[in-house]
């Protein structure tokens, strides 16, 4: 069964990946964490963002465009990553989600995929 | 004035007579959700009754009468009669209390553990119907969509039901694969078992409590059985030592933790537990567990560890039990003695497809790799266990090793 696991982020989680002090361990930690991932061979994509301050949203309303600066929702914690995994069961996906580094401030949501249309 | 000593004798309550209800009434039932909601519906009775007016004389008495009355109207609501005999209702209306020596927990222990039920579900249905631990709670506990946790104890009780799963004394000689059945399911209660191993230790630390109040339990119960008994002593140890496995929300592996933090007191009755399983000769992988343990403990006394005790035991326990985590065990005991190549082969024994997600294999490859002087596998092996780990103060720890 094919899962996503949706790293949240929180504000400190964002600063760390440019704080002097932190940004090693922060950056160290997820490189593990997908390491983990690719040699157990389970994991099918995944991405790392950049901070939501670079993202730009689009709307369309009654055929009209709305562009906004930033995310979608004003919300503590962020998109921050998203890795598609292939596991034989909720609990596995579980286990996973429990190791990824976003866990410790933010949250991570596990979801699973749609299959396959058509 | 009456309200905290009402909480009070409520929690008192709750701790001594929740499971001997729900074993009481399930025993006259047959059914385990039905004698689960009977008695928590009387607790909830009781906290506003207890709170308003005087406290019952005999709380035990009184919440026997309000879970029973809960009972027999769930019954005739749901016209679910059919499964109860009629003297059982002769039972239920019997007021005077329950005298029986067998306790009506053990009876819930073994039906909870039947080789029938997911043995999954063996630790959650115990911490459920024996100490009303709240569903919520063990689904984290579990690593579990509390939704899952749901439907899978529902499931788990319906069968007991329409299975007619009941309680009755086994035969001596399924005895001690019935009592292995429950020993288990309070060792992965207590967070033993876990698969995410390096989370154990921050277990929810009320529900380790629940576990060792358990596993007590037992041992008053089944006071010949020794492995019981190696079982206490072993969650035992592992409590004792546990103020020092987290200091400054720091982690501290055993090797290195400071012995002066260790609870004496608890150390000190595990040995107990452990002497009276040895006088009962029968012995058994908790025991040798909790030998292992022992050992570890002792070094609070002796300064320094028996290594070479801990393979011999280890050894035992291979022979006797064999696991994943005890070959690991033996594996990184091995290491301290210098067997490199020994602890090499046992690790090369595990089936690659077990070990590949298991994080105390990686920890232990990267320690084996590190000692045999091969500094590129030992990172790569560090790096993978870190990516396995759960427990943010462990990855913390973990990530101090790197290079």
């Amino acid at each position: 069964v094919q899962y996503a696991i949706l790293a949240l982020e929180a504000p400190a989680d964002y600063a760390a990946r440019t704080d002097a002090l932190e940004a090693e361990a922060y950056w160290a930690s997820w490189a593990s964490y997908v390491t983990a991932l690719r040699e157990s061979g389970i994991m099918t994509a995944g991405a790392g963002l950049q901070p939501p301050e670079t993202a730009t949203t689009i709307r369309t309303r009654g055929g009209t465009v709305e562009v906004q600066d930033g995310p979608f929702a004003d919300v503590k914690e962020q998109l921050g990553g998203i890795f598609l995994i292939e596991v034989a069961d909720l609990d596995e996906a579980m286990a996973w989600a429990a190791r990824c580094p976003a866990a410790e401030n933010g949250s991570v949501e596990v979801r699973p995929v749609i299959p396959p249309m058509g | 004035m009456n309200a905290p000593s009402a909480d009070g004798v409520l929690d008192e309550a709750h701790r001594r007579f929740f499971g001997r209800l729900v074993g009481w009434l399930f025993r006259l039932t047959g059914d385990l959700q039905l004698a689960e909601d009977a008695v928590a519906a009387a607790f909830a009775s009781a906290v506003s009754a207890w709170r308003a007016g005087p406290i019952p004389d005999s709380p035990e008495a009184w919440l026997r009468v309000a879970a029973r009355n809960q009972a027999m109207s769930a019954l005739r609501r749901d016209q679910r009669t059919i499964a109860v005999a009629p003297e059982s209702f002769d039972d239920l209306r019997d007021e005077t209390p329950m005298t029986s020596s067998l306790d009506d927990r053990i009876a819930l222990l073994f039906v909870c553990a039947h080789p029938a039920i997911d043995p999954r579900m063996h630790a959650p249905l115990m911490l459920q119907a024996v100490l009303g631990v709240d569903a919520a709670r063990i689904a984290s506990v579990f690593l579990v969509p509390p939704s899952t946790l749901g439907q899978r104890l529902s499931r788990a009780k319906a069968k007991i039901r329409d299975a007619g799963i009941r309680y009755r004394v086994a035969e001596p000689d399924e005895l001690p694969s019935r009592v292995g059945a429950v020993l288990q399911a309070i060792y992965a209660a207590y967070g033993l078992a876990d698969p995410t191993a390096d989370s154990a230790d921050d277990r929810d630390s009320t529900l380790r409590h629940e576990a060792l109040h358990l596993a007590r339990l037992l041992t008053e119960l089944l006071p010949d059985n020794a492995e019981a008994w190696g079982l206490h002593a072993l969650l035992l140890h592992t409590e004792s030592r546990r103020p020092a496995r987290l200091v400054d929300g720091e982690f501290v592996p055993l090797g290195h933790q400071n012995t002066t933090l260790w609870s004496s007191e608890a150390r000190h009755s595990a040995d107990e537990c452990l002497r009276r399983a040895s006088a009962l000769r029968g012995i058994g992988r908790f025991q040798l567990e909790a030998a292992i343990s022992a050992v570890h403990s002792a070094r609070a006394e002796t300064g320094s560890t028996d290594w070479q005790s801990i393979v011999v035991l280890y050894r035992g326990l291979l022979q006797l039990a064999p696991s994943v985590g005890a070959t690991i065990g033996a594996a990184s005991a091995l290491m301290q003695l210098e067997q490199l190549t020994e602890s090499e082969r046992l690790l090369d024994s595990l089936p690659a497809d077990t070990v590949r997600d298991h994080q105390p294999y990686w920890v232990c490859r990267a320690r084996l790799a590190s000692v045999a002087g091969d500094s590129e596998q030992a990172q790569a092996a560090l790096q993978r266990a870190i990516g396995l780990t759960s427990n943010p103060a462990v990855r913390r720890y973990l990530r101090r090793s790197v290079a």
